[in-house]
């Protein structure tokens, strides 16, 4: 407790960061054979999460930030996604360990906890996981914190002392808004480029602390409200088919009435 | 009696449900229990024709529709809306706080409408409001929202994409109050003019001091919404530069088409991000899609393979995009493209 009240008390800048590890981007997924869920597959930090790392380890560049704390929920092999925004330049870990696989609003419940006890003035997210394609986590944090929300950030500007401009991507553009401090933002993917780990950065980061908990040690008890009844493959689409030529292919854009 | 009448009612009303489903009719359910809010997309002067996918949506759920328009000066978007068939009722508040939608003001409103009316489920349209602001509406109803369906298979059974939709997912939902947000393009649009719904204003306190909005930067565009437009045709980083995009605007406006890019495209800053078709960007459904120098990555399929028909144009014959493409043409998008507006620009002369 004494160490907890240290913490906030010297927290100076903190930003946390929300991590999940997820199957790499670059993998062609495959339905698994009893239509549960998705084969196995390599497995990375979704790619918004890393956005949200570098752009708080360049806000602790640019004396922004004093410390990033990395937070990941779920099974054992997260703190290996942790470690890795460890390399990027976190400053400590925090693996929330559980073999469910959770939907965000019990995530964003365990965060909850987590930001009760680290105090962060502002909390990065990506925008969505890859997998599970939801874009909610972010702004469910930020309701059950009651904290303003900046979605889909493409640029931070944290001009004043109390408030950050958040510039958004939106439908028709982009939209600024000032939230005030501390607020809950989702990063998109032009916020920034996420930098490559180089070896020295692998090797610093073993030797950074990684605080491995449960969510019944936060006080939080799991409640999912969805049960994924099936997975499936969606409608093939045949293709393939190929033309010679403009003229080709004009007409058959005109045999389906559309020249 | 060991069972009462009315759990016999409420049985034989859900089989009906369920023969009525497997016959894939787009009718209602039987349930009388089922309250939708569908909350409006619009610009205050305008109803934008996604709010009509949602409310089709909705109309598979429940017979008691009413739609919430949040906006400024917005009375337009009100007559709109309850000119819709199926909407019983429009709930409102013209307010100039209202002008843009955040979030943090937004979510009270419809917590009030909740606390007042115990709708079943809300639907909204999964546009970048609809993201932005259902999830935290959720949140304080302690409900696991439900994003991007594509279809309804019950008053609790959806089914949505993951994995940039190379997965189907179905779930069931057990909360009491469903929170979802709809695929426009999966939904047929509801039809205008003949509805004559109740429309009422609500109170609702606005002043929150969690954020403001500041300014925006929109683009200006005569051509269709990418959302609504019949004919996309899109630009990859083949294209280059933004200055060739105005080859790809020569082509749409023969079709009265709109402009898209892939995120390689937005990245390199050719155009800006409201052009960006993929998992993460629009996803779009039109009858022709035709794409160019567009290589097909995962995650730009995702937000275009439900276009009806769809034209690949690309020098590399290996490009991804080609294994989906209705019709593919291998060759230099800088020749091609002039020789294909030119030739369908004379045919539309003749």
């Amino acid at each position: 407790f004494l160490f907890d009240l240290l913490r906030v008390v010297m927290s100076g800048r903190r930003v946390l960061v929300a991590v999940k590890r997820a199957i790499d981007y670059k993998v062609q997924i495959r339905v698994n054979k009893d239509c549960t869920g998705v084969e196995d597959a390599k497995m990375s930090m979704n790619p918004f999460d890393e956005i949200a790392v570098e752009e708080g380890v360049k806000m602790k560049e640019n004396k922004q930030a004093d410390e990033v704390v990395v937070v990941s929920i779920g099974p054992k092999k997260c703190s290996e996604t942790i470690r890795t925004a460890l390399a990027m330049g976190a400053d400590r870990g925090i693996h929330v360990e559980i073999d469910q696989n959770l939907f965000p609003l019990d995530v964003a419940k365990v965060l909850q906890k987590v930001v009760e006890k680290e105090s962060p003035q502002l909390c990065l997210l990506g925008k969505q996981a890859i997998d599970n394609d939801c874009n909610q986590t972010g702004q469910m944090l930020a309701g059950l914190m009651n904290w303003p929300q900046g979605t889909f950030a493409s640029k931070l500007d944290f001009d004043g002392e109390k408030t950050v401009q958040v510039t958004r991507e939106v439908d028709g553009g982009l939209e600024t808004v000032e939230l005030t401090l501390p607020s809950v933002i989702t990063c998109d993917l032009r916020l920034n480029k996420p930098r490559y780990t180089a070896l020295p950065q692998i090797m610093k980061a073993k030797k950074k602390p990684i605080d491995t908990i449960t969510p019944e040690d936060l006080g939080v008890s799991i409640s999912p409200r969805l049960k994924v009844v099936s997975v499936n493959p969606p409608p093939k689409r045949e293709g393939g088919g190929k033309v010679a030529d403009v003229d080709e292919l004009i007409s058959k854009l005109e045999s389906h009435g559309l020249a | 009696f060991f069972f009462n009448s009315r759990s016999m009612f409420v049985r034989r009303a859900s089989y009906i449900s369920r023969v009525m489903r497997f016959n894939n009719y787009q009718r209602y359910y039987a349930s009388g229990a089922s309250k939708c809010l569908v909350f409006a997309e619009h610009n205050n002067e305008k109803l934008n024709p996604v709010t009509l996918n949602a409310i089709s949506a909705a109309r598979l759920i429940s017979e008691d529709i009413s739609v919430l328009v949040l906006g400024s000066n917005c009375q337009n978007v009100v007559d709109e809306v309850s000119s819709v068939d199926g909407v019983s009722n429009v709930l409102y508040s013209d307010n100039q706080s209202f002008n843009r939608l955040l979030p943090e003001s937004v979510s009270p409103v419809l917590e009030k409408c909740q606390s007042e009316q115990n709708y079943t489920h809300f639907l909204a349209p999964a546009t970048a409001n609809g993201k932005n602001i259902f999830p935290r509406f959720a949140a304080k109803l302690d409900v696991q929202p439900i994003s991007d369906v594509t279809k309804v298979e019950s008053d609790n059974t959806f089914v949505r994409p993951i994995y940039a939709g190379n997965a189907l997912a179905t779930v069931e939902s057990s909360d009491n109050v469903k929170i979802i947000t709809i695929r426009p393009t999966a939904f047929d649009a509801a039809n205008k003019g003949s509805g004559k719904a109740n429309t009422s204003k609500i109170e609702c306190d606005v002043s929150q001091d969690l954020s403001t909005w500041k300014s925006e930067e929109l683009a200006k565009s005569e051509r269709p919404d990418l959302t609504a437009a019949n004919v996309i045709i899109t630009g990859g980083r083949g294209m280059k530069s933004g200055e060739n995009f105005a080859m790809l605007e020569k082509l749409a406006d023969i079709f009265g088409g709109a402009v898209g890019a892939t995120r390689a495209a937005v990245d390199d800053g050719m155009v800006p991000n409201d052009m960006q078709i993929g998992q993460t960007g629009k996803v779009v459904a039109p009858q022709l899609y035709i794409a160019i120098g567009v290589s097909g990555a995962i995650q730009h399929i995702a937000g275009m393979k439900d276009s009806k028909i769809i034209v690949a144009i690309n020098k590399d014959e290996e490009a991804p995009l080609f294994q989906i493409a209705d019709y593919g043409l291998v060759g230099d998008a800088f020749a091609i493209l002039p020789e294909l507006t030119e030739k369908l620009a004379a045919r539309q002369k003749k």
